[in-house]
């Protein structure tokens, strides 16, 4: 079945991106209804259409324009624009295509909030996509859309694209308002909340790209529309992106609550396995999430959802609530990502590991010490040097870090956690069964490749080597046994 | 990146090239869209490493005159993004992603054409300074899968096959669109290339 395309409706190829295009199209006709509103008239408005942020944590959008003070002289909207979460591709598909909706959802949420200035912090590898809004930002200061007395309304905003440098965890709502600020990306130990201390130290709102993009639909079509799209907790349409060895990788707008098998299957979205391949598995909401048993395993025979059965889960809704009856930690951004079954299930372990390993920012020692960890072990299970209680080692690491437990700033170590936590506990069959065919030596050999003082030692005590006494192992020493 | 240190292998021995007056002018005009003078800082060294190609140690201590800061606050920041580059790179930077979808679809392959080709790995250049190359995690163009970019350019559903038409082709860097020069070095500006 097909979906309207809202937000997508100039996407395709050769769309043209200007302000002539998005104007025949109706555009910025929400921003005069905006601007004939109240600015809180308007939160209570978006407040109504239970807007919940697309950026991952699914906060709706008008409650948090609520938590401002009254009484403030300057504040500020950063629109996270720093898409990094592997495998989301909609805020570059949006932006690159019709930045103009973008800009006009900034406007409205800008007056909404009384917002002085906005920054659009746009990640450093997003280059078209910088020229293509910088052209459309310079097209709405020419068109009075930006700037002094917007439309005649009386209210001013400026609008500056900050450009990253490449740091996964500036998309964390402090941690990129550090970077604006000109400092490492370290987000800040919360509360102080952005809306009451934020960027400079003034209120602040954050928000994603697409929730912006959604707030002049739901102006020009009105509440009705909206609250008619989506499952219960979850209105609204959204854009799904789909990638791997599907036959059409891509962006695809649809209400929210479509399935995971229609997201990989529909012809309208991924149309289906390259080569009639089954599905492995599938991180249906970006990596973080967590990971979905694919239709390689046997269908369930119906009733409630039983994660310890190995069924295929690909009926799990993308919605807000139902990722959470998988074992995963939310919706994310709704973007899957989908594992093929010839794959070996060690390198997508390796490959996520490696992500979060490498984009912690270091401050919490759970969250730094903790994804090295699971990277080492990983690597070693890749390797073929694993061992069986590494399983187990990998499911105690990620039940002890994370905000969740409450032993980190934000997270990132929580988006660590369930992919891993997920992939050992729904294939451990498989991991077992790859550790066994290993060969006797494996950890040895494993030693011998790699620095010996880099791995922990006391396993290959009892195993392979013994070490002389005090030092630790060189090369040398480990040939001699 | 941030907490773990890249080893570039090579450091340079000298301060650098410095900033020119007309970098610092193009540095300065960013102040009035802040409140501080400390959050022209990334702006300041995308400028800079437009200008030179990278950050050097002069250019750090030019940068931390001009937003009235210690040099050991720029070179904090310079370290914790992936973007800057602390010696010379080459004229073209090849960026693999090495994220869950590219490697799917054959990132590693690619990487390894590319490393073999060239004769360099993460983080190196070719003596002759042309190519630099590296990884990088998730591009955002996962439906392209396996992407390459060459410095500013995003180069879709590359195979190793197309690689030597690629590294061939001058204009591989060139974006196809009307540029902002906000970023950009100012006009006539020459960055120094890598070695
Ligand atoms: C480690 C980490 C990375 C994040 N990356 C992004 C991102 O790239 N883009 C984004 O929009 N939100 C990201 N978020 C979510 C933001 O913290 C924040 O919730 C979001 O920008 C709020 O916008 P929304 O309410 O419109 O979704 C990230 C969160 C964490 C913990
Ligand atoms: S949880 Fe990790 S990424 Fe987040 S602040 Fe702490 S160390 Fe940094
Ligand atoms: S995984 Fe390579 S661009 Fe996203």
């Amino acid at each position: 079945m097909a979906y309207e395309q809202i937000l997508m409706r100039n996407c395709r190829e050769g769309g043209d991106p200007s302000i002539k295009q998005y104007k025949a199209a109706g555009g910025y006709q929400a921003l005069d209804k905006a601007l004939a509103m109240k600015p809180d008239e308007l939160v209570e408005f978006v407040k109504g259409a239970n807007l919940r942020g697309r950026g991952g944590a699914g906060f709706p959008a008008g409650v948090k324009w609520s938590f401002l003070p009254p009484n403030r002289t300057v504040t500020y909207l950063c629109v996270n624009a720093d898409e990094s979460e592997p495998p989301t591709f909609c805020n570059r598909v949006l932006m690159e295509h019709d930045p103009h909706m973008l800009l006009e959802g900034i406007i409205i949420a800008g007056y909404a909030t009384r917002t002085t200035v906005a920054y659009i912090y746009m990640r450093g590898e997003f280059t078209e996509q910088f020229h293509v809004l910088q052209k459309a930002i310079d097209e709405a200061y020419a068109d009075g859309l930006l700037g002094k007395n917007i439309r005649g309304s009386g209210y001013d905003m400026e609008c500056y694209i900050h450009r990253g440098a490449g740091a996964y965890v500036c998309g964390e709502e402090t941690g990129l308002i550090e970077s604006l600020e000109g400092k490492r990306g370290w987000p800040r130990i919360k509360p102080p909340f952005p809306a009451v201390e934020g960027l400079f130290h003034k209120p602040t709102v954050v928000n994603n790209v697409e929730t912006l993009a959604c707030v002049p639909h739901i102006l020009t079509r009105g509440l009705d529309w909206w609250n008619g799209l989506g499952t219960q907790n979850s209105k609204g349409t959204k854009m799904y992106c789909v990638s791997g060895p599907v036959n059409r990788p891509g962006c695809y707008e649809a209400p929210l609550g479509i399935t995971t098998r229609e997201l990989i299957y529909g012809k309208d979205f991924g149309g289906g396995m390259r080569d009639n391949m089954k599905v492995k598995t599938v991180a249906p909401g970006g990596i973080s999430m967590g990971f979905l048993r694919g239709d390689m395993f046997p269908k369930p025979d119906g009733g409630k959802v039983d994660v310890t059965r190995d069924c295929d889960e690909l009926d799990c809704l993308l919605d807000f609530d139902d990722p959470r009856h998988y074992g995963l930690l939310g919706l994310g951004t709704a973007a899957a990502v989908v594992v093929a079954e010839d794959t070996d299930i060690r390198d997508v372990l390796f490959n996520v590991t490696r992500f979060f390993s490498h984009e912690s920012c270091g401050q919490c020692t759970q969250c730094r010490e903790g994804t090295g960890w699971m990277h080492r072990v990983a690597a070693r299970i890749r390797d073929g040097a694993g061992r069986q209680y590494d399983l187990d080692l990998l499911a105690e690491i990620t039940k002890n870090m994370g905000m969740m437990p409450g032993l980190s700033i934000c997270g990132l170590p929580d988006g660590a956690a369930f992919p891993i936590r997920t992939l050992v506990q729904k294939f451990r069959p498989e991991f077992e069964k790859r550790i066994g065919e290993q060969q006797a030596d494996a950890a040895k050999r494993r030693i011998l490749q790699t620095n010996p003082a880099a791995y922990d030692l006391p396993i290959l005590q009892g195993r392979a080597v013994q070490p002389a006494g005090g030092t630790y192992m060189t090369p040398e020493k480990l040939k001699r046994n | 990146m941030s907490w773990q240190a890249i080893d570039r292998k090579s450091a340079p021995a000298d301060e650098g090239p410095g900033l020119s007056d007309a970098v610092k002018e193009k540095i300065r005009a960013f102040f009035p869209r802040y409140e501080t003078k400390r959050a022209v800082m990334l702006p300041a060294l995308h400028v800079a490493q437009e200008a030179i190609g990278y950050i050097s140690v002069r250019a750090m201590k030019d940068i931390a005159e001009l937003l009235e800061l210690p040099p050991s606050a720029v070179m904090d920041v310079v370290t914790f993004y992936t973007h800057y580059w602390t010696h010379p790179r080459g004229e073209k930077v090849l960026m693999v992603c090495r994220s869950l979808s590219c490697q799917l679809m054959g990132a590693d392959k690619l990487q390894h054409a590319i490393e073999t080709k060239l004769g360099i790995k993460d983080h190196e250049t070719t003596p002759d300074g042309k190519f630099s190359f590296m990884t990088e995690e998730c591009l955002a163009a996962c439906d392209h899968a396996p992407c390459l970019m060459v410095n500013e350019r995003m180069h879709k559903r590359v195979t190793p096959e197309q690689l030597d038409k690629l590294l061939a082709d001058a204009d591989s860097d060139k974006l196809p669109m009307p540029r902002s020069d906000l970023y950009d070095a100012p006009h006539g500006e020459k960055p120094a290339r890598g070695h």
